[in-house]
């Protein structure tokens, strides 16, 4: 079977699309490729949701943690702490034990042209419960990161902000926000490296890979375990993840120097 | 445990919970905290031993080595720390093996590797197979253990290098100038003024050890995490403590504990960066 072959079967396995059974024997080298790098559609889906909500979900919690109000700091310093003090892996395992006993039961949403039943169900399934875990972990990550950005926003700014007449809120957005962002970034940009990594651990802890569509770590193991042979299917996925990490890089440095190009 | 134990069935209230927690999977369950602290015990040397020679491979002045230790210290962060932790005891596992075969066993004709089989003679086998089951246990805690000793060993060599490139350039130029050898300037010098700009980096880095440490459920170690589930499962009334699905239980008393190991982790690290900042008269503000 030629390698262009294969990638027919194989390139969207990870999203079901294509040959059902996974290869069994004679595994050759291009099959143990297109699969493990079908399966980083996954690693890429849950990094790039979890980061994107995240970063909306973080900036409020850092504003709440650095609030004066006993009402707002003291729960998001209290989520904090939770989240960033204790093993996303058990984090994984307590929340999807969580969904599996809360009761199946189907929602009817109605978005105005379409009728959708949201299921509970859903929860149980990686595409949307080991989101909700990543996502909790990375707000709570970089809510941190963010709040330390905060606390370092020289005085001198906000005061020059006030003086010009700016609303508090004017200044939030237009003064503080940014800077902090500018403070937080090289920080932000080891959480996201992180995050890509840590979406490794979905489908190797708690979560079931439905259908045998699951992540690249799930396919690299898949073929350790099959050929036991770690040297071919570790270092491939080794060389997938290095890519994508410089790729991050690459991108956070452009966000860096669009958000220093003032300075 | 108790003498009234004899019987769980006609148990009830405190007494049925008393027997239940003491039973012998129990006690198997708050030995293995002690796994948790006794991988911590063994790897953080090694993680120290690690991580020198990486910083000191990366300053050297030899190129290779420092390439080599460029690539060491780099690599962890490109590469999930899961799969060094998945690669490393199996990769080492066949590595030893592969010598001891050659050594034992030079007049085996057939090839180690036929097709999906990793196959070497009896006597190479590493623990051997007649060996009791405590060994094999050892041995895979071993190989565990090295394996967060390296990735571990790699993040310590960056902040260790880094801290080492922290020391105000004058006082080694200073301690040059009183006529001390390189070698000298570094033990006396740089290597003592190191720790307190290591030290930031490296309590961030116990942090992220002990939350990588229920990993060790996934190399086969029977850890907190292999007896939480194990226990939590649904006891049908065959057992003599049936009871519905309690993981959800178990994982919230093991999530306390990481909790708190972090919570006094965090207290102890504050209070030793502000007696390393006051002894040496620093500010905080500029760590």
């Amino acid at each position: 079977m030629s390698c262009v072959q294969t990638f027919a079967d194989y390139g969207f396995r990870a999203l079901g699309i294509g040959e059902r059974a996974l290869p069994k024997t004679d595994i050759t080298l291009c099959e143990q490729v297109v699969l493990i790098g079908s399966g980083m559609f996954w690693n890429i889906y849950f990094a790039l949701l979890a980061l994107l909500l995240g970063f909306v979900a973080a900036s409020l919690v850092a504003f709440a943690r650095n609030s004066t109000r006993a009402i707002l700091w003291r729960p998001a310093a209290i989520f904090i702490f939770i989240l960033r003090g204790s093993p996303l892996f058990l984090q994984f395992f307590l929340i999807y034990e969580t969904f599996v006993l809360l009761p199946k039961v189907g929602f009817d949403l109605n978005l105005g042209f379409v009728d959708i039943t949201v299921e509970t169900r859903w929860l149980t399934r990686a595409w949307l419960g080991a989101l909700i875990v990543l996502f909790l972990n990375t707000t709570a990550y970089t809510a941190q990161i963010f709040y330390g950005a905060l606390r370092s926003v020289p005085k001198g700014e906000i005061e020059a902000a006030l003086a010009m007449g700016m609303t508090p809120n004017q200044i939030n957005r237009r003064i503080i926000w940014p800077t902090m962002l500018r403070l937080a970034w090289p920080s932000y940009t080891n959480e996201a490296i992180f995050l890509f990594h840590a979406t490794a651990l979905v489908f190797f802890s708690s979560f079931p890979a439905w259908q045998q569509k699951g992540d690249a770590l799930y396919y690299a193991s898949y073929f350790a375990d099959k050929t036991f042979n770690p040297f071919v299917p570790y270092p491939i996925i080794a060389v997938f993840f290095i890519a994508f990490t410089l790729l991050i890089i690459l991108i956070f440095g452009f966000f860096q120097r669009r958000l220093n190009r003032h300075l | 445990m108790f003498e009234y134990c004899a019987d769980p069935k006609i148990l009830e209230g405190f007494q049925w919970w008393s027997c239940y927690l003491t039973t012998v999977k129990h006690m198997n369950f708050y030995t293995s905290f002690l796994v948790v602290f006794a991988l911590l015990a063994a790897t953080v040397p090694i993680i120290l031993v690690f991580g020198f020679a990486g910083a000191i491979a990366r300053r050297s002045r030899f190129a290779p080595l420092r390439w080599l230790g460029w690539i060491y210290t780099s690599m962890v962060r490109g590469v999930p720390d899961i799969i060094f932790f998945l690669f490393v005891p199996i990769a080492m596992d066949q590595g030893i093996e592969y010598l001891r075969h050659q050594v034992k066993c030079s007049d085996w004709a057939e090839p180690i590797r036929q097709g999906n089989d990793f196959v070497v003679c009896a006597a190479a086998k590493m623990p051997l197979s007649i060996s009791p089951n405590w060994v094999h246990e050892t041995y895979g805690f071993f190989l565990a253990a090295l394996a967060f000793a390296i990735v571990f060993g790699a993040f310590a060599a960056n902040t260790i290098h880094g801290a080492l490139g922290a020391v105000p350039h004058a006082q080694l130029e200073t301690a040059a100038a009183y006529g001390m050898s390189r070698r000298q300037v570094f033990r006396r010098i740089q290597l003592p003024q190191m720790w307190v700009y290591a030290l930031p980096g490296l309590s961030n880095l116990w942090m992220i050890l002990i939350k990588a440490t229920p990993l060790l459920f996934l190399l086969g170690v029977e850890d907190i995490v292999y007896w939480a589930r194990e226990l939590g499962g649904t006891k049908t009334s065959r057992f003599a403590y049936p009871h519905p699905d309690w993981r959800l239980g178990y994982f919230l008393v093991l999530m306390v504990f990481y909790l708190g190991l972090a919570w006094v982790s965090e207290v102890f690290f504050e209070r030793m960066m502000k007696r390393l900042t006051q002894a040496r008269g620093m500010s905080e503000a500029t760590q």
